[in-house]
């Protein structure tokens, strides 16, 4: 540390001065805590201690979501080549000077996306999947949030810790372990072969249903986690209330309990339809091997095809395509949190 | 509704009156929780048009009571009778009697007039008979301007007189108040409990109400109900409860009082001469309660009933002396304490008749207490 980067006043001619002053300084910093230091150098640049906090997290999301994303986004106007990396630079210098540059939009990665049913296909295909699986993950965990919520409070714990369990075995273990249970000599298929059930294996793996039973098993915690926290927090005087001005249980249910879990029915929707969406691992281990899920196709495109800049057109569609539940979720988590006048 | 109902003549003491059937019959009901008995044995009879108040402190079974009649607690045995009907294992939506809870519990995510008209809604009413008579309690309660907030969007008075709407709309024959004025702050209380009076009289609907206030209880009620671990100790009017109470426990709960032990050394038809030990003159009781001689009992003093002198007073009975300890001024009154030579502390109260007094009592000084023959109280433990 250069002692004279202390003080600006320290920049006086006599250099005894000089260093005298940036001597106090420094014993003044050295005697000071390092968060008042560091306060009074933000402060001295113009930065309140605040927008340093703030500062951090935009920092971050700038660095590693924002900045690649335009990366992303750069690489998906390109054309493709075979050299390394594998597209041609969206800008290049032309000439000798510093000005002429060429710029080499190329839309065409997009339009292909919509030439080709191919992506067109994948994209809908993938909405569905997310979809159904979102539908039926709320159909299991609304009443298993419910009964945890509505549990004895020393039971809740233990009950939480097994809907979080599966999360201390790797994700990936977990589908593998799918597929040990769905195969045709697998475990569901002997046990039903013994109950007497079936006398022929049914094909369980490879199939739509083990993509949607992979997709569920997997994102059922994303969808208890918020609902839980929601329907634990009720107010229960308000069932009462409503049982008392003559509504049945069930109805109070209806017009009380529902409507005002809607947040964390949102919530949890979210959390499970979008990666859904974008999901490659389990239609890849657990469906069908021509099942047409947009993850798979942008790993196709992006390593089997070597293809980056339609690769890159995919991801930016299918982000622009879960922007619009990601803000629905955003306004309904801010009116949640009394943002609403 | 409630302009258009001519309101029933309320006889003026119902419970005096034999003949007449009780409204609410709660007969030896009991209930506990886990071995935790919370209501133990209570049997109490509410007429018709009543506003009868179950006071009580915290924990002593005042709620539960409450929560059994609206049907939210079964009890453990006992019955109770709303109307002639007997109403065990009737859920507390076929039940005629709606509550207003403490919290008010108001709907969040319904505005003002869904939350009045829910209960027409669950009867499944035409919605322009809903929509009238939401109007008309709204109009009611004074909040016809506020039908389109939600609850958050009033203030702590507002969402009580929603509550207060929403729970009498289904006309319900009953209408049970677990603390109505507990959220609210001392002046609004005050004129909200003079409100809900006036709304029962008008209405004419049985009012049973649960409070841990007793000047919220005397103000409101009809007859008060004193509940003390689980048990009715004592029932009867404001007056009755506070210059009759049955017990000690009645006595020091409903207003502040002085109780003195003390042995009867004699007694004759509606008198008896009382000697305690912290007194150091005899009390002479105007008293109709039989005791044996020589009996122990307590003997309890209101403090607006003693009277101060400068000068010993002439009678041989009923007063005392004692040096002035503490002077409070509340503005309508003084509260004083006064230790006496036997070291126990009496409170007198005094109300300010004169803006400024002349012969002033003050600290350290030696003042007589004597009260008259009728104001001591025969308390059983």
């Amino acid at each position: 540390m250069k002692p004279d980067a202390q003080s600006p006043k320290a920049a006086a001619p006599a250099a005894e001065r000089l260093a005298g002053g940036s001597r106090r300084a420094l014993d003044t910093i050295g005697r000071l805590p390092p968060c008042r230091w560091t306060q009074a150098l933000l402060t001295r640049w113009g930065i309140s201690a605040r927008t340093a906090v703030i500062a951090v997290p935009y920092l971050w999301l700038l660095l590693f979501f924002a900045a690649p994303f335009v990366i992303v986004l750069k690489i998906s106007f390109s054309e493709t080549q075979i050299a390394m990396p594998p597209y041609q630079p969206l800008l290049e210098w032309a000439g000798e000077r510093l000005t002429d540059i060429r710029l080499d939009v190329n839309p065409g990665n997009f339009l292909y996306l919509i030439e080709d049913s191919l992506y067109l296909r994948a994209f809908a295909n993938s909405l569905q999947v997310a979809a159904v699986s979102t539908l039926l993950a709320l159909l299991i965990g609304y009443p298993l949030a419910y009964a945890i919520a509505r549990s004895d409070p020393r039971w809740r714990g233990i009950l939480l810790m097994l809907v979080i369990l599966p999360f201390w075995t790797s994700f990936l273990l977990r589908v593998y372990a799918w597929i040990g249970i769905l195969k045709n000599n697998g475990l569901l298929n002997n046990l039903l072969i013994w109950l007497g059930i079936i006398d022929q294996p049914i094909v369980m793996l490879q199939t739509d249903f083990a993509t949607y039973l992979g997709i569920v098993y997997c994102y059922l915690p994303f969808m208890v986690m918020p609902l839980y926290a929601n329907l634990e927090k009720m107010d229960l005087t308000l069932l009462e209330a409503a049982e008392d001005l003559g509504c049945r249980p069930l109805r109070a249910f209806a017009s009380i309990t529902l409507p005002l879990s809607l947040p964390g029915i949102v919530a949890g929707c979210m959390l499970v339809f979008i990666p859904a969406v974008g999901e490659y691992v389990i239609p890849a281990l657990l469906g069908p091997a021509d099942s047409l899920m947009i993850g798979k196709v942008l790993w196709t495109e992006f390593f089997n095809n070597r293809d980056w800049p339609v690769a890159s057109a995919v991801a930016v569609v299918l982000l622009l395509l879960l922007v619009a539940p990601i803000m629905y979720f955003q306004r309904v988590q801010g009116r949640e949190s009394g943002g609403r006048p | 509704m409630a302009s258009s109902a001519p309101a029933p003549t309320r006889p003026s003491h119902p419970w005096n009156d034999p003949a007449l059937e009780p409204y609410i019959r709660i007969e030896r009901v009991s209930k506990s929780f886990s071995g935790f008995v919370a209501v133990d044995d209570v049997s109490l009879n509410i007429y018709r048009s009543e506003l009868f108040c179950l006071l009580g402190g915290s924990g002593c079974g005042k709620t539960t009571l409450l929560r059994m009649l609206a049907g939210f607690e079964e009890p453990s045995s006992g019955k109770i009778h709303i109307d002639g009907l007997d109403m065990s294992g009737i859920p507390p939506y076929e039940r005629p009697v709606n509550m207003m809870f403490q919290s008010y519990a108001l709907f969040p995510h319904m505005t003002v007039d869904q939350n009045v008209g829910f209960g027409l809604k669950m009867e499944h009413r035409p919605r322009s008979e809903i929509a009238d008579r939401v109007a008309q309690m709204l109009k009611l309660v004074r909040l016809s301007e506020f039908a389109k907030r939600k609850p958050e969007q009033l203030s702590g008075g507002q969402r009580q007189r929603v509550a207060l709407a929403r729970a009498l709309i289904k006309q319900p024959k009953l209408l049970l108040l677990d603390e109505p004025l507990g959220a609210l702050d001392k002046k609004l209380r005050e004129h909200t409990q003079f409100e809900l009076v006036n709304l029962q009289e008008e209405l004419g609907v049985t009012f049973v109400v649960v409070t841990h206030d007793q000047e919220e209880a005397m103000t409101l009620s009809s007859r008060i109900g004193v509940m003390d671990h689980g048990k009715i100790v004592q029932v009867g009017t404001p007056q009755e409860i506070y210059e009759s109470p049955s017990n000690r426990f009645v006595a020091e709960f409903v207003g502040s009082v002085n109780v003195f032990e003390g042995q009867v050394t004699a007694s004759e038809a509606g008198r008896m001469r009382i000697r305690c030990a912290e007194l150091e003159q005899a009390l002479d009781v105007l008293s109709n309660a039989v005791a044996a001689p020589q009996a122990r009992l307590w003997v309890a003093i209101r403090p607006e009933k003693i009277q101060l002198a400068l000068q010993p007073p002439q009678a041989a009975s009923n007063w005392t002396r004692g040096l002035v300890k503490e002077i409070a001024y509340l503005g309508d009154l003084s509260v004083l304490l006064i230790r006496l030579e036997s070291g126990k502390t009496v409170r007198v109260t005094r109300p300010n008749v004169w803006r400024h007094e002349e012969e002033s009592i003050t600290w350290e000084q030696e003042v007589y207490l004597h009260w008259h023959d009728s104001s001591p109280m025969i308390v059983r433990e």
